[in-house]
């Protein structure tokens, strides 16, 4: 069904840090990778070796060049994928009920076997984290990695998302928002963790934690301490006399 | 977003279509026999090969029943649910007029309503995505309506409802334009504020996330023409209100009049249809660093 939950007893999704995200695109690969096999149509490419290709993946990272007031510019990588909003504009607009939201855990979801492809819902999607596959003709977007997380078969380290279990800098943490005391309500709540475009009114799960504030670069000569030498004992006695030979 | 011939196809033909039929159910003309026969036969051709045409363009549309469930939320639901509704309304006035049976005609004009509400549903389709600045007000609907009015009279030979269509429609075309032109800087979002990261400085792109367009880029970040934008505003303004308005008014009462002013309109129509989509930016360009 195209309406949304009142309630959902679990908020899942993810807190993506800003500050620690070095743009490896290694996030993009596992997400890639895993959803290949398993949970719904596979991921495809067209003309993958070609002059153009083209493919269908559930997560990007931007990079952008952000010039503070002060100080020098940061490039500041940028992981977009579905954000599992409370308010999900890409559920209502379905015709088909083929996308949905989890009364269980909030996660957003696509049944491929009602979806007629109209794309609509990539046109609702303020955010652009759902893209029609050009092999099977039905929409995709980040699944939560929902066959990882709840997949008994799977080692319990293994039962996160693909993307933050592959990711190297740790960048990217999972859990439940609904659970003030969770892992990733903790860092919201220390970091000041935002939402994307919260004027729309989508009320993402996922948030954003900004880039800390950088240490700012010394005005002063590198030799300052070094021009006003205050030598006292030997030293200043070797100073002095050495000062005279000069 | 992307112009897709199917989409622009189906909204201006099943909105001529509808309009067609909203006459001939209100009983403005009353053909009988064989007119009456190719009458509502246009009507039902425009309204049924424009719905065919949305059909092109879904990924699988063997489903395509399936988007009759969900009416409750979704406007596109909405919109299968009242075109066949309408479209079944009418049947007993189109047999009437064609075989003379003399049936009662007041499901045709329940009929004729019917036929502004689904080209309401239709435009709320558009007019319901706040992702899209542009469509997401009150002028879409406007537009589509006024569109189905004057393709209606035209079709159906009205003079005076041709020309407050015709009016209703240049109004409609004047505030869709100037009310779009600004919305999406009205609606303050930038790539700083898309990311977040306005809180750290002046954000600009970096390096793309992908080397090659994906579907994101190809369906909602439409750039190509963008430079006809000048010219094809005048074509719309002119060809779908302005020269079907002077050439009912200025030529003899005849069918080849009303004929000639319809295909001008539905070409004015075409270009206004294409303005529609290729200018109306969507936010999800922001991080792109293009709109």
């Amino acid at each position: 069904m195209t309406q949304l939950p009142t309630h959902t007893d679990k908020k899942l999704g993810l807190a993506i840090d800003l500050d620690t995200c070095v743009g490896c695109q290694a996030c993009v690969t596992a997400c890639k990778g895993w959803n290949d096999q398993g949970y719904g149509a596979a991921l495809s490419d067209q003309n993958p070796y070609g002059a153009d290709p083209y493919g269908t993946f559930l997560n990007r990272v931007h990079s952008y060049q952000v010039q503070p007031d002060i100080g020098a510019a940061q490039i500041i990588n940028f992981p977009r994928s579905c954000l599992h909003c409370e308010d999900a504009p890409c559920v209502t607009v379905c015709p088909t009920g083929a996308s949905y939201k989890r009364t269980e855990d909030g996660i957003v979801l696509v049944n491929e076997d009602a979806c007629i492809g109209c794309g609509l819902c990539a046109w609702a999607c303020p955010y652009g984290a759902r893209e029609l596959d050009q092999a099977a003709g039905v929409m995709k977007k980040c699944t939560l990695c929902v066959d990882r997380i709840y997949n008994e078969n799977l080692p319990e380290e293994d039962r996160e998302p693909a993307c933050v279990r592959t990711c190297p800098t740790g960048a990217r943490h999972f859990g439940d928002f609904a659970d003030p005391d969770s892992k990733v309500s903790k860092l919201v709540a220390e970091r000041g963790g935002y939402d994307l475009m919260p004027d729309l009114k989508t009320k993402p799960t996922n948030k954003y934690l900004p880039p800390r504030k950088k240490d700012i670069p010394q005005e002063a000569s590198l030799l300052a301490p070094l021009l006003d030498i205050q030598a006292t004992g030997f030293a200043g006695w070797l100073d002095k006399v050495l000062g005279k030979l000069g | 977003m992307k112009p897709a011939p199917s989409v622009i196809l189906f909204t201006v033909l099943s909105g001529m279509g509808f309009g067609l039929l909203a006459f001939l159910g209100a009983g403005f003309v009353q053909p009988v026999g064989w007119l009456a026969f190719f009458h509502w036969g246009l009507g039902y051709g425009l309204a049924v090969g424009g719905l065919a045409a949305s059909t092109f363009h879904l990924g699988n549309p063997q489903r395509a029943l399936k988007a009759f469930t969900q009416w409750q939320t979704s406007w596109l639901s909405r919109e299968a649910w009242a075109s066949v509704l309408t479209l079944v309304l009418l049947a007993p006035v189109a047999l009437s007029d064609w075989l003379g049976l003399g049936w009662p005609r007041v499901t045709g004009l329940i009929g004729a309503v019917a036929c502004f509400g689904t080209v309401f549903t239709t435009s709320m389709i558009y007019a319901q995505i706040a992702a899209v600045p542009r469509w997401n007000n009150w002028t879409v609907p406007a537009m589509f309506v006024s569109f189905e009015l004057t393709g209606g009279a035209l079709l159906s030979g009205q003079v005076l409802p041709a020309l407050i269509g015709c009016s209703a429609l240049i109004l409609a075309l004047y505030a869709h334009k100037t009310k779009g032109d600004v919305a999406f800087a009205k609606r303050g979002q930038t790539l700083g504020k898309a990311t977040g990261l306005d809180q750290v400085g002046s954000a600009t792109v970096f390096e793309q996330p992908h080397t090659s367009p994906n579907y994101l880029m190809r369906e909602m970040i439409y750039v190509v023409a963008r430079k006809h934008i000048a010219r094809l505003w005048p074509i719309a303004f002119g060809a779908a209100a302005i020269l079907p308005a002077v050439l009912v008014v200025l030529l003899p009462y005849h069918l080849l009049t009303f004929a000639l002013a319809a295909l001008i309109h539905l070409m004015g129509a075409a270009a206004s249809r294409w303005l529609f989509f290729a200018q109306a930016e969507h936010v999800v360009g922001l991080y792109y660093g293009q709109r």
